[in-house]
C-alpha cells in the first residue's frame, strides 16, 4: 500500500493543474519581467522574454539611498528609498508590538479565565467587520485634533524645542501615529490565534515550572513562549502583511516624511503619463517581502488562514 | 508576602496593554465616529468647536443618488464577487482533492495573489487591462479579435475579475482543508452503498462541509466590503461612478469634499450593513444547527 499515496491521474487534470498554476503566478511573473524593462520596450510590445535586461527601473526607484548616482539619471524625483524606509520601520515595530501585547493577552485570557473563548471570538469578528474606510473618519479627526501634546507644555515644548516645527504635537504624521493603529487593528485576530496555540500547552508543565520556583513571568517567558513558536509565526506573517500593505490609513495619517511606499505608488499611478516600468520595479520591492513569507513560511499562513474558519 | 502580590496581579499586568490599546484606538474612535455623524464637521475643526445637526447628515445621504449608487455598486461587487469565488473555489477544491505531488506546491503558489498588497494588484491588472500597451488586449488583437474597453466601458466587470483573481484561492484553501478533515467512515460507507462520485458530492461532502463554507462565506463577504486599493489603483472609481464602492466614497468624502460629518454617517451605514449581514449569517447557521440536532434526535427516538 506504500505506493498508493499517489493516485495516477488523467493527462487532462495536469493540464488543468498547469493552466492554474500560469493563472495564478502569471500577472505576478509579467510584473517581475516588465520591471527590468525600458519603457520603450513595455510600450512597443516586444512580448515574450526577448528584450534586454536592465536594472535601470530599480536605480531610478531606489535613487535616494543608492551609494552611486546612476548614469541615466539627473535628478532623483522620486524619494522611494525614504518610503521604504518608512514602510519597514513601521511594519517591523507594528509587528514586534502586536506580537508581545497579543501573546500576553492571549496568555491571560486562556490560563486566568478572564472572559470566554466566546467572547474573544466574537470581538475578533467584530473587529474585522469594520472596514478600515469606516475607521478613516475618526482616527484623522482624533489623531490631528485630540491626540496631541499642547506646545506649551512640558513634553510637547520639549518635543517642538528639539525637532523643530509649529503647532502642537500630534500623532498625525509620526510613525507611532500609524504604528498604533495597526496595533490595534491587529492585536483582536493575533490574540484570537495564539489563543488556540496556548490552550494546547499542557497545564502540568506550567505547574511543574511553578513547583520548581518559577513565577508567574518566568512560567510565561521561559516555558509557554517556546512551545508556541508555528503559532507566533503564523501571527507575525499577518500582522506584517497588514501594516506592509495597508494604504488608506497610511495616507490619511502620513505626512511627507513618513510616507510609506503603497502612498507612493498609488500617488505615481494616478499621473498621467504613468512610467510603466519604474511603477512595476516598485511594485516588485512592495511585493518582495511577503512573496519571500509565503514561499518559506506557506504551511504557517496556511495555518493562520484556516484556523480562522475550520476551528472557530 | 510579596510575590503572592504579584501573582494576584500578573493576569491584569498582561491583559492592560491589549485593553488599553484596543480602547484608545480602536471603542474611542467608533463611539467619535458615532458621536461625529451628527455634526457638522470639517476636517480643520475640532469636533467640540462643530455644530449639531441631528440627523440632518443621515437623511441628506438617504436623499442623495450618488450615495445610493455607490451603494448599488458595492452591493452589487460583493455579491458578485463571493458568489463566483464560492462556486470556482469549492468546485476546484472538490476537483484537486486528490492525492497527488507537488499539492503543496499548488497551494504554496495559490496563496501568492493574497500576500501581496493589494496596491501592487492594482498595478498588476490595469498595466494588464491597458488598452494599447495591456497584455489582454494585446492577446486579443493577436488572435485577431477587437480590443476591449476594459476599465472604460467594462470597469466593474474587470474589477470584479481582478478580485476573483485575488480572493478565489482563499476559499480553495479553506475549503480544502474542510474537506482533508471530513470524517473517512462516511465517505467509505456511502462507496460500498454505491453511490457515484456527483452523489457523493451532493449529498455527503457538501452537507458536512456546510459549517465551514457557511464561515468561509462570511469572511469573504465582510472582506468584499473592505475592497478599496484594488479599484482605486486600477479605476480611481470611475468611470463616473461605475466603480466608486462605498469605502472609496467615504475616503474621498472625508479627503476630497471635506465633510467629515457625512463621511461618518456613510461610515456607520456601512457598519450597519455588515452587522446585519454577520446577524443574518449567524442566525442562518443556528437555525440550521437546531434544525439538525432534531432531525438527529427523531432518528434516535424510532430507534
Amino acid at each position: 500500500m506504500s505506493n498508493a499515496t499517489y493516485e495516477k491521474q488523467n493527462p487532462a487534470f495536469y493540464v488543468l493543474l498547469v493552466c492554474l498554476i500560469f493563472m495564478a503566478v502569471g500577472p505576478i511573473f509579467l510584473m517581475l519581467v516588465n520591471s527590468f524593462k525600458l519603457d520603450v520596450d513595455i510600450i512597443s510590445g516586444t512580448t515574450g522574454l526577448l528584450f534586454l535586461p536592465t536594472i535601470q527601473n530599480y536605480e531610478t526607484a531606489l535613487c535616494d539611498i543608492l551609494w552611486y548616482e546612476p548614469e541615466h539619471l539627473d535628478f532623483c524625483s522620486l524619494k522611494f528609498g525614504g518610503s521604504l524606509i518608512n514602510s519597514i520601520i513601521i511594519a517591523l515595530v507594528s509587528t514586534a508590538l502586536t506580537l508581545v501585547i497579543g501573546c500576553m493577552a492571549a496568555y491571560a485570557l486562556v490560563r486566568f479565565r478572564f472572559m470566554g473563548r466566546d467572547t474573544v471570538s466574537v470581538s475578533t469578528l467584530l473587529v474585522r467587520m469594520v472596514p478600515p474606510a469606516v475607521l478613516l473618519v475618526p482616527v484623522f479627526g482624533l489623531w490631528n485634533n485630540e491626540f496631541c501634546l499642547d506646545k506649551d507644555g512640558l513634553i510637547g515644548g520639549f518635543i517642538r524645542d528639539t525637532f523643530g516645527g509649529r503647532g502642537d504635537v500630534c500623532l498625525a504624521g509620526t510613525h507611532s501615529g500609524i504604528i498604533l493603529i495597526y496595533v490595534a487593528m491587529n492585536l483582536p485576530f493575533v490574540i484570537w490565534i495564539l489563543q488556540s496555540f496556548i490552550v494546547q500547552v499542557p497545564r502540568q508543565l506550567e505547574e511543574a515550572a511553578r513547583v520548581d520556583g518559577a513565577g508567574p513571568f518566568q512560567v510565561f517567558f521561559l516555558v509557554v513562549l517556546p512551545l508556541i513558536k508555528p503559532g507566533l509565526a503564523a501571527a507575525a506573517i499577518f500582522t506584517f502583511r497588514i501594516a506592509w500593505n495597508e494604504y488608506l490609513l497610511a495616507s490619511a495619517l502620513s505626512d511627507r516624511d513618513t510616507k510609506t511606499v503603497p502612498i507612493l505608488i498609488v500617488n505615481n499611478m494616478s499621473e498621467f503619463n504613468v512610467e510603466w516600468g519604474v511603477i512595476m520595479a516598485t511594485g516588485m520591492l512592495l511585493a518582495i517581502p511577503p512573496i519571500i513569507f509565503t514561499l518559506f513560511a506557506s504551511r504557517q499562513i496556511i495555518t493562520g488562514m484556516t484556523a480562522g474558519a475550520v476551528k472557530g | 508576602m510579596q510575590t503572592a502580590a504579584i501573582n494576584r496581579l500578573a493576569p491584569y499586568v498582561f491583559i492592560a496593554p491589549a485593553a488599553v490599546i484596543m480602547v484608545i484606538a480602536l471603542v474611542y474612535p467608533l463611539g467619535y465616529m458615532i458621536y461625529g455623524s451628527f455634526r457638522s464637521w470639517d476636517p480643520s475643526q475640532k469636533i467640540s468647536e462643530t455644530e449639531f445637526v441631528g440627523f440632518s447628515n443621515y437623511v441628506q445621504l438617504a436623499n442623495d443618488p450618488a450615495f445610493l449608487e455607490s451603494l448599488s455598486v458595492t452591493l452589487r461587487f460583493a455579491f458578485v464577487v463571493v458568489s463566483i469565488e464560492m462556486i470556482l473555489g469549492v468546485g476546484l477544491a472538490l476537483l484537486l482533492d486528490r492525492k497527488i505531488r507537488g499539492m503543496s506546491v499548488l497551494r504554496t503558489l495559490f496563496i501568492l495573489p493574497m500576500m501581496i498588497a493589494p496596491v501592487v494588484v492594482g498595478l498588476m491588472w490595469r498595466y494588464m487591462y491597458h488598452p494599447t500597451v495591456g497584455t489582454i488586449n494585446r492577446f486579443l488583437k493577436s488572435l485577431g479579435f477587437e480590443g476591449v474597453d476594459w476599465l472604460g466601458a467594462n470597469a466593474l466587470t474587470s474589477v470584479i475579475i481582478a478580485d476573483v483573481w485575488q480572493w478565489t484561492p482563499f476559499i480553495f484553501i479553506l475549503s480544502l482543508a474542510a474537506l482533508q478533515s471530513l470524517p473517512q467512515s462516511a465517505l467509505e460507507a456511502s462507496r460500498i452503498d454505491g453511490a457515484t462520485t456527483l452523489q457523493q458530492i451532493f449529498y455527503i461532502k457538501l452537507p458536512l462541509m456546510m459549517p465551514v463554507l457557511i464561515v468561509t462565506c462570511l469572511l469573504r463577504l465582510i472582506d468584499a466590503f473592505k475592497v478599496l486599493e484594488v479599484i482605486l489603483v486600477m479605476t480611481e472609481g470611475g468611470p463616473g461612478l461605475s466603480t466608486e464602492i462605498l469605502a472609496l466614497r467615504i475616503s474621498r468624502t472625508a479627503t476630497e469634499f471635506r465633510e467629515l460629518g457625512v463621511a461618518a454617517a456613510m461610515s456607520n451605514y456601512l457598519l450597519i450593513l455588515l452587522m446585519l449581514l454577520t446577524v443574518a449569517m449567524f442566525a442562518f447557521t443556528r437555525i440550521q444547527e437546531v434544525r439538525a440536532r432534531r432531525q438527529q434526535a427523531l432518528i434516535g427516538a424510532e430507534n
